[in-house]
């Protein structure tokens, strides 16, 4: 039980989510995260007027109980699975953050900074929120999946498409850590 | 309750997500820094044993529940779709510090701030709906 509390090394965690995508395979399905916010449009009625969502969303009701389920599976996670402590980042990590004004890096999951009401209600950090999920949307649907739909099952099924995909997800990573970030926050 | 599976395997997932820390802003921060192998190994371990899941089931011709071969879905050919919409959402995962899946997870964890950048993500897709046609892919 004491080894569950703590944080859960990489080579436990990732033939895990290996195995989350393989179940629901199995199950006849897919692992994609983001097909869920076409749905979610879909279920919005953006069908009526777009083609793109005109379709029988009925049918994804099952990813959007596993959305459900992810909601759940965070809040018992954090509730009674996890005593305090701290993100083991590199100090160097830590150091770099200070210097663009974050901190007390790790020592929560989010930092205050963006994710703080304070922060959310202030001009620049409600359109950092929204600048970054507007971008999260189109992006995965222009590229036709995530994290989960290109890294971990497109990869995982050796094709190409999803290499593509993931080497753009790391040029836009790169450019937002290392060129944006000190423009943005300084 | 056919749902009941699903409720299961997302359980799972917010809760794999929360303790390998792969929801956390800071780790993605650190992965594009390249200064930990944490993401890194998370995401290369789920790489390879997919890997070995998927050609094994072939292999051995494994049936899903309904009878049928195992079948991951195929992603259509292109190149400039998958470039360009990848780099547009690597901008906002590492903005952001989530991609859809944690997104979810976090509400969990308690962070409702992040029902913003989930109606942010939503108007995205939105907004690429409408665009489609006009798009390159």
């Amino acid at each position: 039980m004491e080894y569950l509390l703590q944080p859960w090394p990489w080579y436990v965690s990732g033939p895990l989510i290996a195995l989350i995508m393989f179940s629901l395979i199995y199950f006849g399905k897919t692992f994609g995260m983001s097909s869920n916010l076409r749905t979610l449009c879909a279920i919005g009625g953006a069908g009526k007027t777009v083609k793109f969502f005109h379709f029988e969303w009925r049918s994804q009701l099952w990813n959007l109980t596993v959305v459900l389920g992810a909601v759940i599976g965070g809040f018992i996670a954090h509730q009674y699975l996890s005593v305090p402590t701290n993100i083991e980042l590199n100090p160097k990590t830590i150091e770099d953050l200070s210097q663009l004004g974050f901190k007390n890096a790790g020592q929560s999951l989010l930092p205050n900074e963006l994710y703080s009401w304070d922060a959310v209600l202030s001009f620049k950090g409600m359109l950092i929120l929204v600048i970054g999920g507007f971008l999260v949307g189109f992006g995965t649907r222009y590229a036709g999946g995530c994290t989960s739909g290109h890294a971990i099952t497109g990869l995982s099924s050796l094709q190409r498409p999803s290499l593509i995909a993931v080497i753009g997800f790391f040029i836009g990573g790169l450019i937002m850590i290392h060129l944006l970030f000190p423009l943005i926050f300084s | 309750m056919k749902f009941l599976k699903f409720l299961v395997v997302g359980i799972i997932f917010g809760i794999v997500l929360v303790k390998s820390e792969a929801v956390s802003w800071y780790r993605i921060y650190e992965m594009f820094k390249f200064e930990s192998f944490h993401m890194y190994g998370i995401i290369g371990t789920a790489i390879i044993t997919g890997i070995i899941l998927l050609l094994l089931s072939k292999q051995l011709k494994f049936k899903n529940v309904d009878g049928k071969q195992i079948n991951v879905p195929m992603k259509d050919r292109g190149v400039f779709r998958y470039i360009l919409g990848g780099t547009l959402f690597g901008l906002g995962w590492a903005l952001a510090g989530a991609c859809p899946g944690p997104m979810y997870v976090l509400v969990g964890t308690g962070v409702f701030s992040m029902l913003i950048v989930i109606l942010a993500a939503i108007l995205g897709t939105y907004i690429y709906g409408v665009l489609k046609d006009k798009l390159p892919h």
